[in-house]
């Protein structure tokens, strides 16, 4: 596969959060403002490139009874470097982002590709495909939180674009927004939004609901 | 890589990888904890100076921090303490310890608080001429949460210089508005006491009279909290929190 293709493909095609459905948690809890979730996109999109090139490195000796452990443990060594290095520079973000830096460990998306991909493929193809991923998470993440912040508080990055009308101004801030649950409705909007444009990335439906009563019997 | 899945690779893998993600990360942790305390003590003398009002931006808190004095007060004399180092002394920490905190009874714990800590850190911000302003650590049950704040004082040590919380879980948007620099603006001047030397500051629902000096208005949509701002300065400026020692301070006898 191409480079291009490893970066790009997961920002529309195949987008970690719109299409696999994975590491819905985190875009919950810190979207609701911008300079945050921008914090968290560099620290996931880092650790996912980092675990699937170490993954691939060590992918040669790694007895398949424990592979799962080793990438566990590779993982949340990488996460904690991380974690240390947020409360170390960027004390007031690392507040802000808490537990959720964290549980990058358990975010099935760096998971998901060092299994899936970084297994099967050598270093700098599978380090690419973690910051393919990792930009499909930011691009979901980053549209979200934009959303949120602009129509939950009024402001981007922290800058009043709408003025509040509790300080004065026009706007009557939608407090919905600033909780978790409005995340759910903007990933199913986005999610349809998609997949009304790529029609290939609509799943067969399971099953088919027939009819309650035949027309005869009506 | 024929015997790669044999007990003895699987052990050696193992133990490589612990011992090079733990030299990794113990080599991480050392390194960075001396910039990530020096950002936490920072962060709490923001928190201190942002409740008194006196935060600057651009001048290095440790600058601005300078004019400030930490002491300890003995919450049931209502007198400075050297009990405990200031330096080292961790007000937070020690709250739930029964051997630093007493319990309250249900009648006197209105900030639902369950223990008040035995001895206070406060800071002192004196001016040329002597003190100008007492800042005190208040804590209370919210509507989901304890909120953590600073309440200052002026020199009359009845005249609010500024409230603030630094901590806190209300609801974005309704009870999260304590954060509103406008609603925080309205406590600046109010007074604490009466004449008659009661706490009369309290959070009312609706909007204050404006010639008000006792009173401020309530949050809309966040009843709660309101009433957990309210209770939780009515508790800490009275005879259970600093109400004795503000006496003794006004009197030169602290």
């Amino acid at each position: 596969m191409k480079a291009k293709e490893l970066l790009f493909k997961p920002i529309f095609d195949n987008n970690p959060i719109a299409l696999q459905i994975l590491g819905i948690c985190s875009a919950l809890a810190v979207t609701s403002s911008m300079k945050v979730t921008l914090v968290m996109c560099i620290a996931l999109t880092s650790v996912t490139a980092f675990s699937n090139l170490f993954v691939s490195l060590v992918r040669n000796f790694v007895p398949s009874s424990i592979r799962i452990i080793v990438q566990m443990t590779i993982i949340a060594s990488l996460v904690i470097v991380v974690d240390q290095i947020l409360k170390a520079v960027a004390y007031d973000i690392s507040k802000q982002l808490a537990v959720f830096v964290g549980l990058i460990i358990t975010n099935c998306i760096v998971m998901g590709r060092a299994e899936a991909f970084a297994m099967k493929n050598p270093p700098l193809p599978s380090f690419l495909d973690g910051i393919g991923n990792g930009l499909g998470y930011s691009a979901m993440l980053i549209a979200l939180a934009f959303i949120r912040e602009l129509l939950g508080s009024g402001k981007l990055m922290g800058v009043e674009i709408l003025p509040l009308a509790t300080e004065g101004g026009w706007y009557v801030s939608n407090g919905l927004m600033l909780l978790p649950p409005s995340a759910f409705f903007l990933i199913g909007l986005i999610i349809w939004g998609i997949r009304a444009w790529k029609k290939d990335q609509v799943e067969e439906p399971e099953f088919k609901i027939t009819a309650n009563t035949k027309p005869k019997e009506a | 890589m024929s015997n790669k899945e044999s007990t003895l690779s699987t052990v050696t893998v193992a133990l490589v990888l612990c011992i090079v993600c733990s030299v990794v990360v113990s080599t991480a942790a050392v390194v960075l904890k001396p910039a990530q305390v020096a950002n936490k003590e920072k962060d709490f003398k923001r928190n201190i100076l942002a409740a008194a009002g006196m935060l600057e931006e651009g001048v290095s808190i440790e600058k601005q921090f300078e004019r400030v004095e930490t002491r300890l007060v003995d919450l049931s004399t209502g007198k400075f303490t050297d009990q405990y180092d200031p330096d080292s002394y961790d007000q937070r920490k020690v709250s739930k310890d029964p051997k630093f905190s007493s319990a309250l009874s249900k009648e006197q714990d209105i900030a639902k608080i369950g223990r008040r800590v035995d001895v206070a850190e406060i800071y002192l911000i004196n001016n040329g001429s002597g003190l100008d302003k007492v800042i005190l650590p208040v804590k209370g049950y919210g509507l989901w949460s304890t909120l953590y704040g600073f309440l200052a004082l002026e020199s009359d040590l009845n005249t609010v210089a500024g409230l603030g919380f630094y901590e806190h879980g209300e609801t974005p948007g309704l009870g999260g508005e304590v954060d509103n620099p406008k609603w925080k603006g309205l406590w600046i001047g109010k007074e604490i006491y009466s004449a008659g030397g009661d706490v009369e500051i309290s959070v009312i629902k609706g909007t204050a009279p404006a010639d008000s000096k006792h009173q401020i208005d309530g949050l809309s949509g966040a009843t709660l909290t309101s009433k957990g701002v309210h209770n939780l300065v009515q508790f800490w400026m009275g005879q259970e929190g600093y109400g004795s020692f503000l006496n003794n301070l006004k009197q030169g006898e602290a």
